[in-house]
């Protein structure tokens, strides 16, 4: 016996299984950055006053700026690339595809701009606690832009066979690496305020 | 009236087939790197089992060192060596590893990959009728991730300094400035944190997407309920532990101080972070986890004993419907209680209120769903079969465990009861005899359904009984010191203590206990191993039980079942009247029924 639902949906439920399980998926993510999230707020009010610094004095907010623009991109060109397939044009979708992962390298460079400076400047995770939630918040979020385009970057090459013998199978997968990404470039604008702005 | 006889015909059909995608699929893909939900619920069941009789095996350690304190222990202690126990009698800092290890072990290692790992891969399938998990690979990937958390934890026993020490709880600032084995338990934990997310994730697509036609959610069984709300907790009070280990990573690897408090001193020196951090929020992000965690260990054994009890009182459960909505109310309820485990830490009265209200309130479900089992009994026709006997067993077990600990939920009651013996008699009533009990059930009610093949009830029974009552020899004078005020962080159990003089005398008798708890288990293992190939043969249905899984061969081939099963009433339809039979299983057609 087969297993049912993969591609197609479920009748009762309107869902096939990818789909069901990556919004499961980002529901323990969302419990994962909430508890840092959460930590954070609980840090900031602890400390003591005067001592919690302001995002701004310390980080490059131009930088995230622009690292905030690269990933909004991102999200942008991940919708193209699943609607291309929608509309049955796989080289839109490679080209789409493409510039999503290319946007994810963008993010990752600035991202080690970002970072190198701190190290050079002797800003550690133990320099301070505000400090360390920006490193910890900032580096787990990197390693899922990473994680993101490992992803993309397969369903863009050898994992785009699919598209030949099954195109509705890829399509959904397509879809659901989306809405991960979609979550990564959401993670980044709760970061981006609460850490460069407030 | 065909489907209680063994079945052998459409499975023989098949066989060839079968055969054939076996050997084309070769030892290690069939047996070690499998994708076979069935294979993969084995491998879960008897790893969980060996980590269940390692943990034990610590524990008898710990066991001799409060019986007989500094004493040294014959035979096997000099092998341990002089770091561990010099002469053959045992360090503080070794007593310490086992104590941390054990309640990891038996916890993340056991319980949880037996109970979820084992008999949610294994039944619940079978249950939905389904041929296999939603995501099969994500289900090897699943054990495996367990497997590498495992050996990471065993391994940690071998690193400089030994393993864990700082308790199964972790507890900062003690476990940032603990040994290296403290890096290696956040690893592993991040490895069974993997492994249960891939698993829930599966679970949940599995009961939603693949349930058979007919089988609408109020027809399932209480078991694969059982399931799906456990399998809720994993999948949202995991991950802030996850994000706790993160930052106590941190703390160790990168000298960040998310937990360290400003200020502290360390043997007489400052200690050499830069402070500002808050120790209480790992308790708060630790029990976030594990007060859900209780009830990860706790659900899959109502599952089972309601399977147990439903089939051998040949009748339906009482209050099926009650019973789920209870499940639903005491799993989202379990996510606001965590701060229950905190009243010692003065988080002030407002937020103790608002605790142990909760606290009273989730109570309220786990009362229910005791109460419906107990009621379930009435005026059955009770088969006291061995699975059968260890789910009765269940019942007192888990309600002792459970109303210990209405005090503890108290803040009042706590604060003089925090860390003695009696939360130890408390929490190991509702997972040892409770939660480890009804496993046994689950073994033995289920073991003809795996092999084809009934296990012993003469050993079962010498199984059983000796378990029940060595078990409670250990626990139930734990209450006893407890309330004397024996705390539980003793290395010699309280021998140097004035006010433990009247209470010490148990501790021999619970380690005399706990060993003798360990030969009852002789029984089990013989019978395990030789039921497997010299057990009873049965038929596919040999409890005469109502659920699906009864409807697949023994042992069902890949794929499951012969012909794709419909189910057509609910799960409990025993001594339905008119029907020549006291079951009318699920998948029986309706015009068969009459």
């Amino acid at each position: 016996m087969e297993i049912p639902y993969t591609v197609a949906e479920r009748p009762d439920t309107g869902l096939n299984n990818g789909k069901i399980g990556i919004w499961l998926f980002l529901a323990s993510e969302v419990m994962l950055f909430g508890a840092l999230f959460a930590s954070y707020l609980m840090m900031r009010i602890g400390a003591a006053d005067g001592t919690w610094p302001r995002g701004d004095s310390i980080l490059n907010v131009p930088l995230a700026t622009v690292n905030t623009v690269v990933l909004i991109s991102s999200s942008v060109t991940m919708v193209m690339a699943w609607a291309s397939l929608k509309r049955n044009d796989f080289r839109k979708f490679r080209l789409f595809q493409g510039l999503t992962v290319l946007a994810g390298f963008g993010f990752l460079t600035i991202k080690y701009i970002e970072y190198s400076a701190k190290f050079h400047h002797h800003l550690l995770p133990s320099t301070n606690t505000f400090l360390a939630i920006y490193f910890t918040l900032t580096g787990l979020h990197g390693l899922h832009v990473i994680g993101g385009m490992a992803i993309n970057g397969y369903l863009w090459g050898p994992g785009s066979k699919l598209w030949k013998t099954d195109p509705e199978h890829f399509t959904n997968r397509v879809e659901n690496s989306g809405l991960f990404w979609h979550f990564v470039d959401l993670v980044w604008i709760f970061l981006f305020p609460i850490l460069y702005l407030l | 009236m065909s489907i209680i006889e063994p079945k052998p015909a459409p499975a023989h059909h098949e066989a060839p087939h079968e055969h054939a995608e076996h050997q084309h699929l070769g030892f290690w893909r069939q047996y070690v790197f499998s994708t076979d939900h069935k294979v993969i619920g084995i491998q879960y069941a008897v790893t969980g089992l060996l980590f269940l009789f390692f943990g034990f095996c610590l524990v008898m350690l710990m066991r001799w060192q409060l019986a007989f304190p500094g004493r040294a222990l014959p035979l096997i202690g000099k092998l341990f060596g002089e770091a561990r126990m010099p002469g053959g009698s045992m360090l503080p800092e070794f007593y310490n590893e086992l104590g941390a290890m054990h309640g990891t072990i038996m916890v993340f290692l056991g319980v949880v990959p037996l109970a979820v790992g084992g008999f949610g891969n294994f039944v619940l399938p079978l249950q939905i009728g389904a041929p296999d998990m939603a995501f099969p690979r994500i289900n090897m990937a699943s054990y495996w991730s367990y497997f590498l958390g495992g050996v990471t934890m065993l391994a940690s026993f071998f690193v400089p300094g030994g393993a864990a020490q700082s308790g199964w709880t972790s507890y900062a600032p003690l476990s940032i400035i603990a040994g290296q084995g403290q890096t290696m338990w956040l690893f592993g934990m991040i490895f069974l944190i993997t492994s249960s997310l891939l698993g829930s994730i599966n679970f949940i697509v599995t009961t939603v997407q693949l349930r058979a036609p007919g089988l609408t959610f109020f027809r399932l069984p209480f078991f694969v309920w059982a399931q799906l709300v456990t399998s809720f907790l994993l999948l949202l009070a995991f991950p802030p532990l996850e994000a706790a280990g993160i930052m106590q990573l941190m703390d160790r690897l990168a000298g960040s101080s998310f937990f360290m408090p400003s200020g502290l001193v360390v043997s007489g020196q400052a200690a050499a972070y830069t402070g500002g951090g808050n120790p209480l929020l790992w308790q708060h992000l630790f029990w976030f986890l594990a007060h859900p965690e209780v009830y990860v260990l706790i659900l899959p054994a109502f599952g089972i004993v309601a399977e147990v009890i439903a089939n051998n009182t040949r009748k339906p459960l009482w209050g099926y419907k009650l019973m789920v909505y209870a499940l639903w109310f005491l799993g989202f309820m379990s996510f606001v209680v965590w701060a229950h485990h905190m009243f010692f830490t003065g988080m002030g009265t407002t937020m103790a209120a608002f605790f142990q209200t909760t606290t009273m309130i989730i109570s309220i479900p786990s009362v229910v769903l005791l109460s419906s089992l107990l009621i379930s009994l009435w005026g059955g026709s009770i088969r006291f079969t061995t699975p059968m006997l260890f789910a009765l067993a269940f019942l007192p077990m888990f309600g002792i465990g459970g109303l210990t600990g209405l005090p503890l939920g108290l803040s009042a009651a706590d604060i003089p009861l925090h860390d003695t013996y009696y939360v130890i008699g408390h929490f190991h009533y509702v997972v040892a005899p409770g939660t480890l009990f009804a496993l046994f059930a689950g073994i033995y009610y289920w073991f003809p359904k795996a092999t084809g093949r009934r296990m012993s009830e003469r050993l079962g029974k010498l199984h059983f009984w000796p378990s029940l009552i060595f078990i409670n020899g250990i626990f139930m004078p734990m209450f006893i010191q407890g309330l004397a005020g024996v705390s539980r962080r003793l290395y010699d159990g309280g021998a140097s203590y004035d006010f433990a003089k009247e209470v010490i005398h148990w501790n021999v008798f619970m380690s005399v206990s706990a060993w003798c708890l360990a030969l009852a288990q002789i029984p089990f293992i013989i019978n395990f191993f030789r039921s497997i190939k010299h057990g009873e043969k049965v038929g596919d249905n040999p409890w005469e039980a109502t659920t699906l899984e009864w409807a697949a061969p023994s042992p069902p081939p890949h794929g499951n079942f012969a012909t794709a099963p419909e189910a057509y009433r609910g799960p409990y339809d025993y001594s339905v009247p008119g029907h020549p039979t006291d079951f009318t299983p699920q998948f029986l057609a309706a015009q068969q029924a009459t």
